[in-house]
């Protein structure tokens, strides 16, 4: 029987404590993608404990395949689905919530005091020995993994395979218009009546930076030059708009100067783009 | 500090998985709060192994990541799927099995 | 007390073995065979001997009677002991322990019933020729006759009592079918159902009789039952005494199942001639005499046996004097005859012999009534109310001389039948008890009465004819048996007594008891006698004037009672008719209401049920989530329950 030290007891506060706020966090988070970070932060600790308990093989593989692979995995759903979808907590099924409450702390009475008196008193073994028996916690999995329990081995094997075949199959998407090849694209252009490609970025840019707006040949802001995500923020900076009457003037035809007209190459010291 | 705080951790966690089930619409927070459900099975399993001296619970633990893994997979493509045609996460909103 | 108690002369039965039938009893089987045969062929060749087919009926029983008088010369040259004689036809019930053989057993006792049987049975079936000559129905009426025959055999010549109960139910078929024989008649198809029902009343207690004999004695021959009578407990003997007695009841229309009798003289007059005067009714006093051996053993029964024969005696004479309709008369007169035989036959030994005796010259006298009145319908154009008959003794002189014959029998007026049987009764009653004896001699008397009125009524007194009634002699074909039986009536009591010697032929099989009188015998007769002129003397007096054409009104409650048979309709219908029909009532509401309620209430209970329950399926996984984990709540504090403690 093997004494667990006070340094572990400190490791086992401070992780119990990180896992089960990660746990309440999930739970109660608004937008989905919290929920997601601190199940990240649950299973981190929790593979802090593996290792604590002897299992420092299974910590790592926790940190690698669960966190790193399935929880990326649950990320990259999350994007497809919505990365700013967000549950309203309001609760639509008339008494879910309260009979939820009720059974689950009920539940927890019951497992932590029948856990609690059946393991009262139990001293932990420790795996000191069967670590050493084939030199290492690794062998040892891997001796118990490839002996004992080779079948359910190889059958967890075609169980991965399956699943990998079954989301393929599940997410394939028939194709139900035809493919546009390169030859419909070119009659559309050039039905459309404007057969020429659009103009590159920066054609109608009035300064480089990403957030400024160009402008259109008629003065209008042209929205498409900001990308989406800003557009969607509201981030976009405002445009000079002196510039703007003036382009307006010369789109007409007329001379830009007039006598009550500052002609726009005299006035010197200003980059363009800044606000007069 | 025995042993048993172990288990009593892994209980307390299980608890909140199963209310994150009850509770949450999002059909992925769903799935997550069933994650840490399992989560808390495997720091069961291995502190079992600890506490009778055997490596047959972590290698239970181990296969029980692997089905998780698999189960992840096929379920979110299945959420996927659902989300592709019904364009709703809610698990709410497939109810047609109602009397 | 008349009778000192002290034992004059006794014999007891002797049960001595049975010898094969050889010779002429060889042909036991042929006394069956000839009228069923008789039956069957004109049952079922239909309209082929529609001309002719009655002749051959007659020619049957005829050849039976005569075969049964050589039966009775050869049997009369034996000797006392060996004159029983039984033949085994084939092994009919062979049921693990329960095996009855059909056979027959011919001696003194069944050897009297068959002469009876079938000598006025040919008389009867010679007079229907003429009775029935307008009625196309015929051939159908002599082939039930035959059928009735035939079954009267069987009943009387089976040597057991399940063969005895065959015969016994196919007299009450036979019955049935001629009662109702003018079916078209609503009153006689409703007659004959209710003598059928009340029948079966009573043979349910042979049937329970039957049982309790095959359990108690392992067989239901009659030599194993009376030999073996002894061994029985008291119980089970009063108990099969009883069920046989109630038998009786039912077929001989003994109280309390007599509600029959009246009803049954729908059916032609021969009939009710042979059927219910002479012969089937007389039935329940060979069952109750052949089972002797039982009634000697248990006093209660053999007592209930009395009860019921001094009741149906006494009603049954109330009842025909007040009755219009000559047929219901003579029907009264019967019931009360019956009675009579009944009583001595409970009387034990000292009466066996002489309710046979009684039997057997009521069996003449009661049919030559019956003919007479037949043949006074046949003139009057079927009338039967005898309130409109009146002074036919110069019309019908034939007619009028074979019913005095027979008036005289029935009353026991010496040297007539009637004195020698009646009178050995009551003196046989006195014998026993004093009670007995004096209601004999009442019954006795208010025979006179009614008697004497239903001569005054038809023969006597001034013609209250109907308008279109010319009354006439009957032919000769009817007239002739009429005449035969009325030289019975007269003759065969003292025949019996002094040349056939009737008590010495049948005590081998009953018994015989003799105990002296405090008084002496003919004082007692004439006693009896004087009782009986008193009752003549009344009904002479009563109707002394002109019978009234209406029937008076203004009586007294007896006679209303009497006009209605004693409330026995009336009766039967709250004791028996009245629950049953509440009953059935009661049980199809039962039926309608709980066990169809209880079925389409729980198909509605489990519907409402699940129409409740159904909304537990919401439709949400939240839901189906929240249900498992309550289950498993369940689970766990099972678990926690029995394994932390």
């Amino acid at each position: 029987m093997t004494q667990i030290g006070t340094g572990e007891a400190i490791v086992f506060w401070v992780c119990a404590v990180l896992s089960v706020t990660g746990a309440l966090g999930l739970i109660l988070s608004r937008r989905t993608v919290h929920s997601a970070l601190w199940l990240a932060l649950t299973m981190i600790s929790l593979a802090v404990l593996y290792i604590a308990n002897a299992a420092p093989f299974l910590g790592m593989v926790q940190i690698i395949v669960y966190t790193g692979a399935v929880m990326m995995l649950f990320l990259f759903v999350l994007m497809v689905v919505g990365v700013d979808s967000a549950d309203s907590l309001v609760e639509t099924l008339r008494g879910q919530r309260v009979a939820a409450i009720l059974l689950a702390v009920g539940f927890g009475v019951l497992l932590t005091a029948g856990l609690g008196s059946a393991l009262s008193g139990t001293m932990a073994r420790g795996l000191d020995e069967a670590n050493a028996q084939f030199g290492g916690n690794v062998e040892g999995i891997a001796r118990l993994l490839f002996a004992d329990y080779i079948i359910a081995f190889e059958i967890v094997a075609a169980l991965l395979i399956t699943a990998a075949l079954g989301a393929l199959v599940l997410t394939h998407r028939e194709r139900i218009r035809p493919r546009v090849t390169q030859a419909d694209l070119s009659r559309q252009r050039v039905a459309s009546g404007a057969p020429g490609p659009k103009p590159t970025p920066g054609v109608y840019a009035r300064h480089n930076a990403v957030d400024t707006p160009a402008l259109l040949p008629d003065g209008t802001l042209a929205e498409d030059s900001v990308p989406a995500p800003l557009r969607a923020r509201g981030d976009l900076r405002p445009i000079d708009t002196g510039a703007v009457e003036e382009t307006r003037i010369l789109a007409e035809g007329s001379p830009a100067v007039g006598p009550d007209v500052t002609p726009i190459a005299d006035d010197p010291g200003s980059s363009p783009g800044e606000p007069r | 500090m025995n042993p048993e705080n172990y288990i009593i951790l892994s209980g307390l966690l299980f608890t909140i998985g199963a209310l994150g089930v009850l509770i949450r619409r999002n059909a992925i927070v769903v799935f997550m709060s069933v994650e840490l459900m399992l989560n808390a099975a495997n720091l069961a399993f291995v502190s079992f192994a600890r506490i009778n001296g055997d490596l047959d619970g972590q290698v239970v633990a181990f296969f029980v990541m692997i089905v998780a893994a698999a189960e992840v997979v096929v379920g979110l493509a299945i959420i996927v799927t659902i989300f592709r045609t019904r364009r709703s996460a809610s698990i709410d909103e497939p109810n047609l099995l109602k009397y | 007390m008349i009778g000192t108690g002290a034992v004059v002369a006794q014999t007891a039965p002797t049960l001595e073995p049975l010898n094969a039938a050889t010779g002429i009893f060889g042909y036991i089987w042929l006394l069956i065979a000839l009228p069923l045969a008789g039956a069957i062929i004109l049952l079922t060749t239909g309209r082929l001997l529609q001309r002719w087919g009655h002749l051959l009926a007659v020619a049957l029983v005829s050849a039976a009677a005569i075969l049964g008088i050589a039966m009775l010369i050869e049997m009369m040259g034996r000797a006392a002991e060996d004159r029983a004689f039984e033949q085994t036809l084939f092994t009919w019930v062979f049921a693990g322990q329960f095996n009855v053989d059909a056979a027959f057993q011919l001696d003194q006792l069944s050897m009297v019933f068959v002469l009876l049987i079938t000598i006025v049975g040919s008389i009867i079936h010679i007079y229907s020729i003429g009775y029935m000559a307008h009625d196309p129905d015929r051939r159908r009426f002599f082939g039930f006759l035959n059928l009735f025959i035939a079954a009267m055999l069987l009943l009387v010549l089976a040597d057991n009592y399940l063969l005895l109960y065959v015969g016994w139910e196919g007299v009450g078929l036979a019955s049935y079918l001629l009662i109702g024989f003018w079916q078209y008649k609503s009153s006689a198809a409703a007659a004959a159902k209710k003598a059928f029902v009340i029948n079966r009343v009573g043979d349910v207690g042979l049937s329970l009789a039957i049982m309790l004999m095959f359990v108690t004695f392992g067989s239901v021959t009659f030599d194993t039952v009376f030999a073996n009578a002894g061994e029985a407990s008291d119980s089970t003997l009063t108990w099969i005494g009883l069920l046989l007695l109630l038998a009786a009841a039912g077929k001989s229309a003994q109280f309390p199942l007599q509600a029959w009798l009246l009803d049954a003289m729908e059916g032609p007059t021969p009939v009710s001639a042979l059927i219910h005067a002479a012969t089937m009714v007389t039935a329940g006093v060979y069952l109750i005499v052949r089972s002797n051996a039982i009634y000697d053993r248990t006093v209660f029964a053999a007592t209930a046996v009395v009860v019921i024969g001094v009741i149906t005696m006494i009603i049954g004479a109330v009842i025909g004097s007040a009755k219009d309709d000559i047929k219901k008369a003579l029907a009264g007169s019967t019931m009360s005859q019956i009675g009579y035989m009944v009583l001595a036959a409970g009387l034990g030994p000292v009466g066996y012999v002489f309710a046979i005796f009684h039997l057997l010259t009521h069996g003449v006298f009661k049919a030559n009534l019956f003919l007479s009145a037949g043949s006074v319908m046949h003139g009057m154009n079927n009338g039967v109310n005898m309130r409109r008959f009146g002074a036919l003794r110069a019309a019908m002189v034939v007619t009028f001389a074979a019913f005095t014959a027979g008036y005289l029998a029935i009353m026991g007026i010496p040297p007539f039948s009637g004195f020698y049987s009646k009178d050995k009764i009551i003196h046989a009653a006195f014998e026993q008890n004093n009670i007995v004896g004096i209601a004999a001699v009442l019954a006795a008397g208010i025979t006179g009465f009614y008697m004497t009125r239903i001569m005054v009524m038809t023969f006597l007194g001034k013609a209250r004819w109907e308008d279109d009634a010319h009354p006439h002699e009957s032919p000769p074909v009817m007239t002739i048996p009429l005449i035969i039986l009325g030289i019975g009536s007269a003759f065969l009591g003292m025949a019996l007594v002094y040349w056939g010697d009737i008590e010495s032929w049948l005590a081998p099989v009953t018994g015989i008891e003799d105990r002296p009188l405090a008084i002496a015998t003919w004082l007692l007769e004439l006693i009896t006698l004087g009782v009986v002129l008193m009752g003549v003397a009344a009904a002479v007096w009563v109707y002394r004037h002109n019978v009234p054409i209406e029937p008076p009104q203004k009586v007294s409650a007896l006679t209303v009672a009497a006009r209605q048979n004693l409330y026995d309709d009336a009766t039967n219908d709250l004791v028996a008719v009245r629950p049953t029909w509440y009953t059935a009532r009661f049980l199809v509401w039962f039926d309608n209401r709980a066990v169809d309620g209880f079925v389409n209430g729980s198909a509605a209970a489990i519907g409402g049920l699940s129409g409740r329950l159904r909304r537990l399926q919401t439709g949400f996984t939240r839901t189906y989530a929240l249900v498992m984990v309550v289950g498993v709540v369940v689970v766990l504090a099972t678990l926690a329950l029995v394994m932390l403690p």
